[in-house]
């Protein structure tokens, strides 16, 4: 999965690439114009991405480096220019991701990201969509070459037109980003185009929004007050980006929690051990191959993890910890002790909703209730078998249970999930395992 | 927050609130008489209104819990007359969200005599000319002081009447939320600034709009993340009492446990953030015992070999379930050790002395503490002072001396903390209701778990005469801009 979508990244920044160098060779060529802008907007750009979300969160992770890019490329041919946008961005950037790797991996920051994946020189990936993101609002601003079409403009319709740039520009880096991923996608791990460009717009409305007016605002204040304004809008942006590093940890500190929790039965001896892990990822990778939104597949992981929380309950572990094999009523019971657990936990009430339901034919459930109890029957159903062939007479007792309890479409999914799955540790170990993903 | 739903208010409290409100018609007055820009009011009070939780839908989860957006407010102290400025406010308070009369009023009141100030302090400083001037670095000047007067005064009306209808000491209602509300005030002052400078610019209702929204997506991601806090400190809690669920004889003891630790540390000297460090310590000791099978946990008769053996494997159970937990790291050494001994027959390592990590050293006197002081189905509790009798002849052998010393003299100074449990509920409970509401929750890792069902609270308990750091729910979004810089930050 990493693999595919690191080779993905650097195929786009290999293009992207050529481009930068194109700018910064013409911006030094041409010379470099209004340099106090340049550094100011660099030094905003620099900045947002030394102190970038740390990755795992599937949302903008630098807002402040983006519209500060945004900003400067909105400043108009006559103090940026593509070209110079283009190279200012880049180098920023670059510089960046050079000082962060220099400073190698950081004690920590904070109490609840004490630990949490660090944040890492800038992704690549995420540094070339900037770059183009930049370049289409340069060009925006100087179609086809000419000269600037915010000359004259003043007041509301110059704002009105920066708006509409950048609500172009958030489009395109939306339909980019989703094609990116379904590169990725046919590679394995990635996922589909449209629910990729659904989940990209509905982003927009949040996080998305907030770096477009970040970016307008600071073009229009910087041409209406001059370089001073540049750190007066840049400051609250730095703490819309503060709140998402907020957010981002706490998130990491409740699933390593939750993780806790879901070995909980594993330690007691109630499910084999790696069971939850193991039937979260395959469900994350079956709700995205059925495109399920960002969110919902937040939720389904969580479910995924805490599903078989409700045989703490029990007074004897079920044999092997395989609820399958049990009677429907047996499972319900403990299915609704679960469900009444994770309601204690705090989790949204869809995942509680979603580990009651979880042995309800698949018409009483909701989607990511029918993944989870199809996942984890396929996993209690292999866990003794190790060879592809359990693996095959797995699947086929799934398919033909489809008429009541597992959702054929559900089943397909995890059908394809699987053979890509097979084929890539096929090729991965030269031999077979039963370790996936 | 003035409870007034529930309870009339005090007198002096309705007299505080008529007086602000008055007040406030009194500061809005004079722009009915003078030529206002009626427009501007209007685009500002609108704006101001939308952004008021409960109007406009944002995304599943409005950020209800923050208070009122303060940079539109500010925008407005800056480029409108102070009399106008007043106005802002008021619409949105009163329509704004599902709130008792009085508490509109006196929020439209308040709103509007802080905005009053700001502006007049705004204007003594010449801020609408420097802003139209686009005069910037002095133009922060008035900006900073209308933010600064804003922050002095909003607190004072607020704290004035928390002192009145709540009956706060003045001190927690004037001194304690002051310097939490000046940096974040100050940042919304820029925010004014920047939007009011714009607007002066001929932007118009484009600045009004772009201007405060990255503030209002930082507010919002906020209350998320406020959110995703309780439901972990609700996990952790799920796990303590997946504990008592197996074994329900001991219930509450994980809790009780926890407030002995803290206790120990505290007397110890240790700081904050190891003070709480101990208390999750000793609040999740036992967490391994879900790795036990039930029916050996719930024995009453004496244990035979094998099955001490699989109750002595709780601790390495323990320490495997909370592996990969980051801010579990520091309590996992005392999940481990607790079981330790100063002379080295403990399990699961033995080790001896100061081999035994610390927290784990202070778990050990708590948990006996109150393994102790507590009925079991086997025994009867012990009276305090017999117990601290045993621990000191153990002091030494099995138990760290400080930590026993410690544990004495805390007690001696406060001995109802850890008065003896209730007699123990009946077994087989369901293990959910059991739980207490998640209403009382701190908000950080590093969570102190409310005092457990089946118990009623100890009124000193150590959890309640030192506020924990990060235990006051932030209930503004000037407190929760203030601990997304402090994530930066740290």
């Amino acid at each position: 999965m990493r693999k595919a979508g690191t080779a993905a990244g650097w195929a786009l920044a290999v293009g992207v690439g050529g481009f930068v160098v194109w700018g910064v060779g013409w911006a030094a060529y041409a010379g470099v114009r209004e340099p106090g802008a340049a550094c100011a907007f660099g030094g905003v750009v620099l900045l947002g991405e030394l102190l970038r979300v740390p990755p795992g969160t599937d949302r903008e992770g630098a807002p402040l480096a983006t519209a500060g890019g945004l900003g400067y490329a909105l400043l108009g041919p006559t103090a940026a220019g593509v070209a110079q946008a283009v190279a200012v961005v880049a180098v920023a950037t670059g510089a960046a991701g050079l000082m962060a790797r220099a400073a190698g991996p950081r004690a920590g920051h904070g109490r609840h990201g004490r630990h949490a994946r660090k944040a890492g020189p800038p992704r690549v990936e995420a540094a070339a969509r900037r770059v183009l993101l930049v370049a289409f609002a340069a060009v925006c601003c100087q179609p086809l070459g000419g000269g600037d079409v915010l000359t004259g403009t003043a007041g509301a319709p110059r704002a009105a037109f920066l708006v509409a740039v950048l609500g172009a520009t958030a489009l395109w880096d939306a339909v980019l980003a989703a094609a990116v991923g379904a590169a990725v996608g046919a590679a394995g791990g990635g996922r589909p185009f449209a629910p990729g460009l659904r989940d990209g717009v509905r982003g927009l409305a949040g996080i998305g929004s907030a770096v477009c007016a970040g970016g307008v605002v600071m073009a229009l204040a910087v041409r209406s007050a001059g370089l001073w304004a540049v750190p007066l809008v840049a400051l609250p942006l730095l703490l819309t980006q503060a709140s998402l590093r907020g957010h981002a940890a706490v998130r990491a500190t409740y699933r390593q929690t939750v993780g806790a929790l879901a070995r909980a039965t594993e330690v007691a001896g109630y499910t084999p051990p790696g069971h939850a892990r193991r039937v979260s990822e395959l469900a994350v990778a079956v709700g995205r191959e059925l495109g399920l939104p960002a969110r919902q597949l937040t939720l389904l992981e969580y479910a995924a993890l805490m599903h078989d929380i409700g045989q703490l309950s029990l007074v004897d572990p079920v044999p092997g910890g395989a609820t399958e094999p049990l009677d429907g009523e047996r499972r319900q019971t403990i299915a609704a002790l679960g469900g009444e657990v994770v309601r204690r936990t705090g989790a949204p009430s869809e995942v509680a909703l979603i580990v009651e339901r979880q042995a309800h034919p698949f018409r009483e459930q909701p989607l990511a209730g029918r993944i989870v109890r199809a996942v984890n029957a396929y996993e209690d159903l292999t866990a003794e078998a190790a060879a592809p062939a359990g693996r095959l007479a797995a699947v086929e007792r799934l398919r033909l249970a489809t008429g009541y309890e597992y959702d054929p479409r559900v089943v397909e999914a995890l059908t394809r999930v699987l053979a890509r799955q097979s084929t890539r540790t096929w090729l991965d170990a030269g031999g077979e395992g039963k370790e996936v993903g | 927050m003035p409870g007034t739903s529930r309870r009339p208010l005090p007198r002096e409290a309705r007299v505080t609130v008529v007086a602000v409100c008055a007040a406030g018609a009194l500061c809005a007055a004079p722009a009915a008489a003078s030529a206002t820009a009626w427009g501007t009011v209007a685009v500002l009070a609108v704006l101001y209104a939308l952004c008021e939780p409960g109007v406009v839908p944002v995304g599943r989860h409005p950020p209800s819990a923050v208070g009122p957006f303060v940079p539109v407010l500010l925008a407005g102290a800056l480029i409108l007359p102070p009399s106008a400025a007043a106005l802002v406010a008021v619409p949105g308070s009163l329509a704004g969200r599902p709130l008792p009369w009085v508490r509109r009023c006196w929020r439209a009141g308040h709103l509007a005599v802080a905005v009053w100030t700001a502006a007049l302090a705004a204007r003594l400083l010449g801020g609408p000319a420097a802003l139209r001037a686009a005069d910037l670095p002095y133009a922060l000047l008035p900006a900073a002081v209308a933010a600064l007067v804003f922050s002095l005064v909003s607190t004072a009306l607020t704290g004035a009447v928390l002192v009145t209808a709540e009956r706060c000491p003045p001190a927690t209602a004037w001194g304690d939320p002051l310097p939490a509300a000046l940096g974040p005030h100050l940042t919304y002052g820029l925010v004014g600034l920047t939007t009011g400078l714009l607007w002066l610019r001929g932007y118009g209702a484009f600045a009004a709009v772009l201007v405060p929204l990255p503030m209002y997506v930082a507010c919002w991601v906020f209350a998320r993340a406020r959110r995703v806090r309780a439901a972990h400190d609700a996990t952790v809690r799920a796990l303590v009492q997946a504990v008592d669920l197996k074994d329900p004889y001991t219930r509450g003891h994980s809790e009780r446990v926890g407030r002995a630790s803290a206790l120990i540390a505290a007397e110890l000297g240790m700081d904050d953030d190891r003070v709480d460090t101990l208390r999750l310590a000793g609040i999740l000791h036992d967490i391994g015992k879900l790795g036990v099978p039930t029916r050996v946990l719930r024995k009453s008769g004496p244990l035979d070999p094998e099955e001490r053996r699989l109750i002595q494997l709780h601790p390495e159970y323990g320490h495997e379930m909370t592996r990969g937990v980051a801010f579990l790291e520091e309590a996992r050494a005392a999940i481990l050790h607790h079981h330790e001994r100063l002379d080295g027959s403990g399990y699961p390592h033995g080790l001896a002395g100061a081999e035994i990590p610390e927290p784990a050293r202070v778990v050990a006197v708590a948990d006996a503490f109150d393994a102790m002081t507590s009925t079991r189905s086997y025994r009867p509790a012990r009276p305090v002072a017999s117990a601290l009798a045993e621990l000191q002849r153990c002091s030494g052998t099995h138990f760290d001396p400080p930590m026993v010393a410690a544990l004495t003299r805390a007690l001696t100074r406060q001995p109802d903390v850890t008065a003896p449990p209730d007699a123990p509920a009946a077994p087989g409970g369901p293990w959910p209701a059991t739980a207490p509401t998640p209403s009382a929750l701190p908000s950080a890792p590093g969570p102190a778990p409310e005092p457990a069902a089946g118990r009623p609270a100890p009124t000193a308990a150590p959890a309640s005469h030192r506020v924990p750091r990060q235990a006051a729910a932030p209930t503004s979004v000037g407190e929760g801009v203030l601990l997304a810089v402090w994530a930066v930050g740290a």
